[in-house]
This record gives C-alpha cells, sequence and structure tokens, in this order.
C-alpha cells in the first residue's frame, strides 16, 4: 500500500509537485497519467526515494520513504524512465548484480530464471547489454525491477521502445503482476492506462486535477447526454432539424462521413433522452440514421478536458479546489468539467454558426 | 557496498583502465627500479618509493574517474539510490574497489624487493614501512579523487581535475619554501603535507601521527562524497 500525503517537490524557485496526495491499495494498478513535465517522473523519484521531497509524506507499506529510506526501498522494485542498466555488464552478470544490491533471499538461480522467463530475455541472457535493442534493454530494465519480488511496483513509462506485440505482453504481465503487487504505472499511452489501470491519477502542472476510475472519470466528464449520429440528407436542413427537437441543447455538424452522410453532434439536455425523438424525426423527413453512438468519452478525451485550457481554470479555481481537498477525491474531476464544458460551448457555439453559414 | 564491489571490480578488468592502469604503473616502476637500485647496485629502494609518489598522482585519478561521473552521466546511479543500499555503502564499494586495483599496483614492489634479496641483504623493515605508507598515500588519494569524480558528469573532467588536485596537494611543501619569511602559514601547510609524511616513510621514519593524517584524509574525503550524493537528493 502506498499512501502519498501533501507531497511537494521545489527546484529553486519552480515548482515540480505540488501538494499531491493519493493512496494506492494493496493489488490494485494506478495509472499515473500527465502531460510531458507535469511531474509524474518526479513523484515516482520521491516515492522511491531517488530524490527527497520539499515536504509532506510517502509512506511505503507504512514506512516513511525519508524515516527508513532501506527498509521503504526493500518494498519496491522500480524502473525508472531510463532503465539503470550498466551497458558493459551482460544481462545475467547484471541481474545478478541487482540481486545483490537489492540482498535477495530467494534462491537465485530460480528466482532468476523465472524473472528471465517473464520479461522473455532469456534468449539474450549471456548477451552484453551494449548490444541489445531498446525493446531487450526495457525489459532487462522491467527484469531488474522485478528481482527479489518486491510486493510494490513503480513503473514509468514501461512499454515505451517496445513493438506492438510486446507491449500487449508486457500490458498482460503488469495485469498479471497487478494481482498480487501494488503497481504504480506511468504512461502516455491512453489506451494503455484503459486496458490496465483500475484507477487513474492525472497530474498537470504539479497538482493532481482528477483521481477516480476511468469508467467514472469518463462519466463525471461527459455524462450521459451527448450522441453522435450520422444521418443522410442536407447539411443545414438536418442541423435545423436537429436543433428544433425538444431537449436538444447544442448540436454540431461535423465532417462527410460517407458520401451524403454528414455526422453530428448532439448534446441534450441532462437526463434528457432524445433518441425517440431523433427516430421519429428522421423518419418523417424521409432521411435515414445510419450510425449511433452514446457519447462516452474515451480516456482520452477526459485526458484532453482535463489538461487543456488549464490557464482560466487556474486562476479562477484555484482557491475553492484548495480549501475543498480533504473532500471527496472526485470533486476536483466534477468541477473541471464543469467549468470545461462552459469553455466548450463557446467555441462549439461559434463553429455551429460557421456550419450554418455554410 | 559488497555487491558494488565486485560490479566496480569486474568493471575495471571488463573495460581497459585496469589494464592501463597497471601496464603504466609496472613501467613506470619498472624503470626507476632499474635506474635507481640495479644499475646503482643497492639494495636501497627508497629511490623507487619516492618516485611511486608522482606515479600515484597521474594513475589515481585515472583509476577514479569513472567510478561516480559515469553513473551520473548514464543514469545508472538511479538503481543504486533506489535499491535497499545506504549512499555510505554505495561510496565505500567504490573506494575499496578503487582501493584494491591500487594494491595490485604497489604490490609490485615486495617483487622488486624479493628480487634483490638473491643479490644482497634487503632491510625488510624499510620495505614493508614503505609499502605501508604507498598504502596509505593511496587510500588518501583515492579518497580525494573519487570525491572529484562525484562532482561532474565528465570523466576526462575528473581525471584532470584529479591530477591538478592531487599535484596541488604535493605542491603545498614548495609554497611553503616560498613563504618561509611568513609566519603561521609555513607551519600549517608543513602540516598538511602529503610529500614530507611519505618521505619520512620512505627514509624508514614510521610516524603514527601521519598514519591518521592519512587515514584521516581519506574518511574526510569519503564523507564530503557522501554529502554531494545527499545534497543533490535534497536540492
Amino acid at each position: 500500500m502506498i499512501e502519498v500525503k501533501h507531497l511537494t517537490k521545489h527546484y529553486g524557485d519552480k515548482v515540480a509537485v505540488n501538494d499531491i496526495s493519493f493512496t494506492v491499495e494493496d493489488g490494485e494498478i494506478l495509472g499515473l497519467l500527465g502531460p510531458n513535465g507535469a511531474g509524474k517522473s518526479t513523484t515516482m523519484n520521491m516515492l522511491t526515494g531517488y530524490i527527497s521531497s520539499t515536504s509532506g509524506q510517502a509512506l511505503i507499506n507504512g514506512i516513511d520513504i525519508l524515516e527508513d529510506p532501506i527498509g521503504a526501498k526493500a518494498c519496491i522494485g522500480y524502473l525508472p524512465e531510463l532503465p539503470p542498466l550498466y551497458l558493459d555488464m551482460t544481462v545475467m552478470g547484471y541481474l545478478n548484480f541487482v540481486y545483490d544490491l537489492k540482498k535477495c533471499k530467494l534462491p537465485r538461480k530460480s528466482h532468476l530464471k523465472d524473472v528471465c522467463n517473464l520479461c522473455k530475455i532469456t534468449d539474450v541472457s549471456g548477451r552484453i547489454i551494449k548490444h541489445l535493442s531498446k525493446g531487450y534493454r526495457q525489459r532487462v530494465g522491467l527484469a531488474q525491477a522485478l528481482i527479489g519480488n518486491p510486493p510494490i511496483l513503480i513503473l514509468d513509462e514501461p512499454t515505451v521502445g517496445l513493438d506492438p506485440k510486446q507491449i500487449l505482453e508486457i500490458r498482460t504481465l503488469v495485469k498479471k503482476l497487478g494481482k498480487k503487487h501494488t503497481v504504480i504505472l506511468s504512461s502516455h499511452i491512453l489506451p494503455e492506462i484503459q486496458a490496465v489501470c483500475d484507477r487513474v491519477v492525472i497530474i498537470n502542472h504539479g497538482r493532481v486535477e482528477a483521481n477516480d476510475t476511468v469508467d467514472n472519470l469518463s462519466r463525471s466528464v461527459s455524462g450521459d447526454n451527448r450522441l453522435t449520429v450520422r444521418i443522410s440528407g442536407g447539411r443545414s436542413e438536418v442541423l435545423q432539424a436537429i436543433r428544433a427537437l425538444e431537449g436538444v441543447e447544442k448540436v454540431q455538424a461535423d465532417m462527410e462521413r460517407e458520401p451524403g452522410i454528414y455526422e453530428y453532434e448532439i448534446e441534450a439536455a441532462p437526463d434528457a433522452d432524445i433518441r425517440p425523438a431523433l427516430n421519429q424525426m428522421v423518419q418523417d423527413n424521409g432521411w435515414c440514421i445510419y450510425k449511433m453512438d452514446l457519447g462516452e468519452m474515451t480516456l482520452e478525451d477526459v485526458f484532453l478536458k482535463i489538461t487543456q485550457g488549464e490557464g482560466v481554470r487556474l486562476s479562477s479555481q484555484k482557491k475553492p479546489e484548495a480549501t475543498a481537498k480533504p473532500e471527496a477525491t472526485a470533486q476536483p474531476a466534477e468541477k473541471t468539467a464543469g467549468v470545461e464544458t462552459e469553455t466548450e460551448t463557446d467555441t462549439s457555439a461559434a463553429e455551429e454558426t460557421e456550419g450554418g453559414e455554410a | 557496498m559488497g555487491a558494488i564491489y565486485r560490479r566496480e571490480m569486474g568493471a575495471f578488468f571488463t573495460s581497459s583502465i585496469a589494464y592501463v592502469f597497471l601496464a603504466v604503473f609496472y613501467l613506470a616502476a619498472g624503470y626507476f627500479f632499474f635506474g635507481s637500485s640495479l644499475m646503482s647496485a643497492t639494495t636501497d629502494m627508497s629511490g623507487v618509493f619516492s618516485s611511486l609518489f608522482f606515479i600515484s598522482i597521474i594513475l589515481i585519478p585515472v583509476l577514479t574517474m569513472r567510478l561516480l561521473s559515469e553513473e551520473k552521466k548514464q543514469k545508472t546511479e538511479q538503481g543504486l539510490l533506489t535499491a535497499p543500499v545506504s549512499i555510505g555503502g554505495i561510496v565505500l564499494g567504490k573506494y575499496f574497489a578503487a582501493l584494491t586495483m591500487y594494491a595490485i599496483g604497489i604490490a609490485i614492489t615486495l617483487l622488486y624487493a624479493l628480487i634483490l634479496s638473491f643479490f644482497g641483504a634487503v632491510t625488510w623493515g624499510i620495505v614493508v614501512s614503505n609499502c605501508i605508507a604507498l598504502m596509505l598515500l593511496g587510500a588518501a588519494f583515492i579518497a580525494v579523487a573519487l570525491f572529484i569524480s562525484s562532482l561532474t558528469e565528465n570523466q576526462v573532467v575528473a581525471a584532470v581535475l584529479g591530477i591538478i588536485i592531487l599535484f596541488a596537494l604535493y605542491m603545498l611543501d614548495v609554497v611553503a619554501q616560498f613563504a618561509d619569511a611568513l609566519p603561521v602559514i609555513p607551519t600549517v601547510l608543513h602540516a598538511l603535507s602529503f610529500y614530507t609524511r611519505y618521505y619520512d616513510f620512505t627514509v624508514g621514519l614510521f610516524d603514527p601521527a601521519s598514519v591518521l593524517f592519512y587515514v584521516s584524509t581519506a574518511v574526510i574525503f569519503n564523507f564530503f562524497t557522501v554529502r554531494v550524493f545527499e545534497k543533490r537528493r535534497w536540492s
């Protein structure tokens, strides 16, 4: 179990991580998301004791990383952004070194063999690391983190540089490991987080912007009142007809997806189900619906929503967010969503008029 | 500490550093042995030992240059610092690996003494005292040079800076001579002199104060190196 309480890191004047708090339960896989320079790696480095925090506390299985660093580090397997490999050693020599370094008590030969098999590096175990490709180096780095079977795994972008097949393998591996270990995983690849993680923490500008399950996040940001439909017929007429429907708040025409068929994004009032009315309207006009999608947002949409346009939010929301902190963790996400929808309204309204004129 | 010591010993020999170090050390020692002992047909080896002081100044930074700077450059220190080992253990593991290499180098002098013993009586007391002196000198110098290696990411900078600083330590005596007229300063400089203390050993004077001087230099600089790591974590 990992508990992060009000962790802050300053680099001189620059605040890299600003008052981050979250908890990872045993057997949970937590995804750490954020744009470049958001403070993901800094957070991970603080959790693993590579750098110290300016203030706040990080507890690894109840052990404070600053008070008993050796005890806490013994619980962690860490794969940094750049795997810490000695290029002049063979894979087996390096893993043996890590085994000694971690003062591992498991039977040496069988344990190293298991780790090699898990990471699929058995066939390169005799080669010098310098001569390995990036994918293999990454896997040796992962193997290094797994040595000693630590209860907590912290993986900083574990699938970088791997080919699609290997990525799938590593994902499956992480999922498997997540059953017995506590895992924190950072990644730029959103589908990966979506596929692997139980819960997501989104960090932006050194603060936690959202902390929830993937499903809850999508719901809180989008709601069930978004529809994507493809309807045949003239674009402006369809737009007008949709707008006339009861409960429709906003509609926006997208591009021509199939010949003569445009895609429309409709936002209805909360709790209004406009689908039957839409169907009826289309039939009445003699058009046809070619596709209808409930607007469930992918993690990617959520991520973009939360991390974009933060200039507006940071200035206006800083204070309420700070006071709301001790309360439910999902709250900042909802708040974020509210403000974002407002800004979104402006842009889509502009687009809409553009579409109308055309 | 043990794991790091073993890795560094292995790395010395898989890279060319161990061979270059030993080859140059043996070449220089052999040259001085030939010049000062064999040519003048004497079993007195003080000439060999006083020359090895200068060889050490040049070769010790070569031995230590890679130890910490390369860890920083290749980001492998991240692996060490997040492993359940103390920073002191990391530094000492590397320190003793370099000291072991150095010991392998100076052990050649015992072989020379053995060769001389076939031709005449060798004063073993002086030879052993000299070896101890050389070892103590190395212990202090390696700590200084390792500290310098912890300050930079560049091996060459670490080596050059190491040679300059070790040379400056040797020059303390010369500075003391120039500062003869001043009060206090010459006394302080003489007290800090590595060479005067070393020279006393080569002529057979075993002074416990000098032993303490070298050992405490080694301890202090290893402590400084640990502090450099600590500081980087906290800044």
